[in-house]
C-alpha cells in the first residue's frame, strides 16, 4: 500500500486557503491547517471590546475553516520574529506598510520549518496567480518558493496547471488535472469552486487579512515610529494602535482615549504602563498618555479627556491623574478644551 | 489528573487561543485546565480549538467581565 500522504495547509480563514485545503484533502491526502498570527492579524472579533460590536458573531475564521473541513489547526504565535518582517521587508511594501512578498515567505519557511519537524510532505497555500498586485504575480510566485526554501514542495492548488509540476504533482501523490488554473482577480472561479464542494458558507473573500492593508492602522503605525525615533514596537504597541481614539496634541507624546465601555475596559489592563487620565465626577474616557510629560502637557492631556466625557460643557472638570500602577495620583481640575481647539492634525 | 489556571485576560482573539493551546501541550491527558478570559470571543473559540484536538470543554461560565472555560485535556495531543 502506498504510504499515507501529508500536507499542511496555510489557513488564513478565507475563502482560498479554504478552497486550496479542500481540493488536496478532495484527493485522499491528510490535511492539517497552520494559522499564523502575526500580531497584525484581522479577526471577526477583534472589535469584540467594542460594546456596539457585541452583537456580531464572534469567531475565528481558521478555526471555523478547520472545523468545516474536518482537520486539525495549529495556531503559531509568530510575532516575534514577524518583527523582522515589518521592520525591514527586503521586498519592500505594498500600498501601506504591508509586506506582503516578505510575509507570504516568511510564512511558507515558517509552514517548511513545521512539515519537516511533523513529517509531512508538502505545503499548500491558496495564492492564485495575478490576484495580487505583489505577492501572487506571475513573476513572485517562483520567488516565494524559492526564498522560503520550500521550493517544489509548495503547492498552489487554485492556480497550479499554470505553473510548473511542483513534487507532489510529479511524484503522482496529486493528481494535477484535479487541479485548477485560476488566475487574475477575478473570484467568480473560486465562488463557484465553493458551490461546486457544497461550500456553502465562508469568510467574505474580499475581507481584508491584515491590518497592514489598513490605511488608517498604517498611518498609526508610522506615527508611532516617528515619535519614538526608531522603527520598533511590541506586541502592547501594535494591539493598542488598533483601540481607541489616538491624539498626538504634541510630538512627544501621544493619548489613547477610550470610545466606550468596551475599550475603556480593555485600556483598563495598560494602567500598568501608562501614565492614565480619568474624569471624576462625570462619566469620560479611560485615557493612557504615551510619550514623556510635564505638568503643562497633562493639564492639557487632562483637558482634552474632559472633552470627551460627560462634563464637556462644564466650566472645570476634575481629571485624576495616575501613575503607571497607581501608586501617584493627582488631581487636577481643568476647563474642558473647546472642540474647536482639538486640532485635525492631532488625529492620527 | 491535575487541576491548573490559566490567565488570558485582556488578551485578544486568537491569543487566548494560542496561550490555551500551548499550555494544553504541557499537560497530561485527564488534566484540567481552567482559563480566564476577557475577549468573549474565546466562548467559541477555545471550544471550537478543542473539538478539533481532542480535549473537552466541561464548563463555560461568565464571571462579571471574566469568560471562564475549564478544559479536560484528551489523549491525542501530537
Ligand atoms: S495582507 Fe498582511 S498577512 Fe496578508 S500577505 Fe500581506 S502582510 Fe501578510
Amino acid at each position: 500500500m502506498s504510504k499515507q500522504r501529508k500536507a499542511v495547509a496555510l489557513v488564513s480563514g478565507g475563502l482560498d486557503s479554504m478552497l486550496a485545503a479542500k481540493v488536496v484533502q478532495e484527493q485522499g491526502i491528510q490535511v492539517e491547517g497552520i494559522n499564523f498570527f502575526t500580531g497584525f492579524c484581522v479577526e471577526g472579533h477583534t472589535h469584540a471590546i467594542r460594546e456596539k460590536d457585541r452583537s456580531r458573531p464572534k469567531r475565528n475564521n481558521a478555526l471555523w475553516v478547520a472545523e468545516q473541513l474536518g482537520m486539525k489547526l495549529h495556531i503559531i504565535d509568530i510575532s516575534a520574529d514577524y518583527k523582522d518582517v515589518v521592520l525591514n521587508p527586503k521586498h519592500g511594501y505594498g500600498a501601506n506598510l504591508n509586506p506582503c512578498l516578505d510575509c507570504k515567505i516568511f510564512m511558507v519557511h515558517k509552514a517548511l520549518e513545521w512539515m519537516e519537524a511533523n513529517g509531512f510532505d508538502f505545503i499548500i497555500t491558496g495564492e492564485v496567480v495575478g490576484q495580487r498586485p505583489k505577492s501572487q504575480r506571475a513573476d513572485t510566485m517562483p520567488v516565494v518558493a524559492r526564498e522560503s526554501g520550500a521550493e517544489d514542495r509548495l503547492l498552489r492548488p487554485l492556480c497550479a496547471k499554470n505553473l510548473p509540476p511542483t513534487l507532489p504533482e510529479r511524484e503522482g501523490w496529486v493528481d494535477r488535472e484535479r487541479l485548477h488554473d485560476f488566475s487574475g482577480r477575478s473570484r467568480k472561479p473560486q465562488m463557484a469552486l465553493a458551490a461546486a464542494l457544497g461550500l456553502e458558507e465562508y469568510a467574505q473573500p474580499a475581507g481584508g487579512c491584515c491590518f497592514l492593508t489598513d490605511e488608517h492602522y498604517s498611518a498609526k503605525l508610522a506615527d508611532l515610529w516617528r515619535a519614538r525615533g526608531e522603527r520598533d514596537y511590541d506586541l502592547d504597541d501594535i494591539m493598542l494602535l488598533k483601540v481607541g481614539r489616538h491624539l498626538r496634541p504634541r510630538p512627544h507624546f501621544k493619548l489613547i482615549i477610550g470610545r466606550e465601555e468596551g475599550e475603556n475596559n480593555f485600556l483598563e489592563g495598560y494602567r500598568r504602563r501608562f501614565i492614565h487620565l480619568r474624569t471624576l465626577g462625570h462619566t469620560g474616557p479611560l485615557v493612557l498618555v504615551d510619550g514623556r510629560v510635564d505638568r503643562d502637557d497633562l493639564e492639557l492631556a487632562a483637558r482634552i479627556a474632559a472633552r470627551y466625557g460627560q462634563g464637556r460643557s462644564a466650566a472645570a472638570v476634575e481629571v485624576q491623574v495616575e501613575d503607571p500602577g497607581g501608586v501617584l495620583s493627582t488631581i487636577l481640575t481643568v476647563a474642558p478644551l473647546p472642540p474647536h481647539e482639538v486640532a485635525e492634525s492631532w488625529h492620527v | 489528573m491535575s487541576r491548573h489556571q490559566l490567565d488570558a485576560r485582556n488578551l485578544l482573539c486568537p491569543m487566548p487561543v494560542i496561550r490555551t493551546q500551548d499550555r494544553v501541550a504541557t499537560l497530561a491527558p485527564g488534566d484540567m485546565l481552567e482559563v480566564f478570559c476577557t475577549d468573549p470571543g474565546a466562548l467559541n473559540d477555545i471550544p471550537a480549538w478543542c473539538r478539533l484536538n481532542g480535549h473537552r470543554v466541561l464548563e463555560t461560565r461568565r464571571d462579571g467581565r471574566d469568560v471562564v472555560l475549564v478544559v479536560e485535556v484528551g489523549g491525542e495531543e501530537r
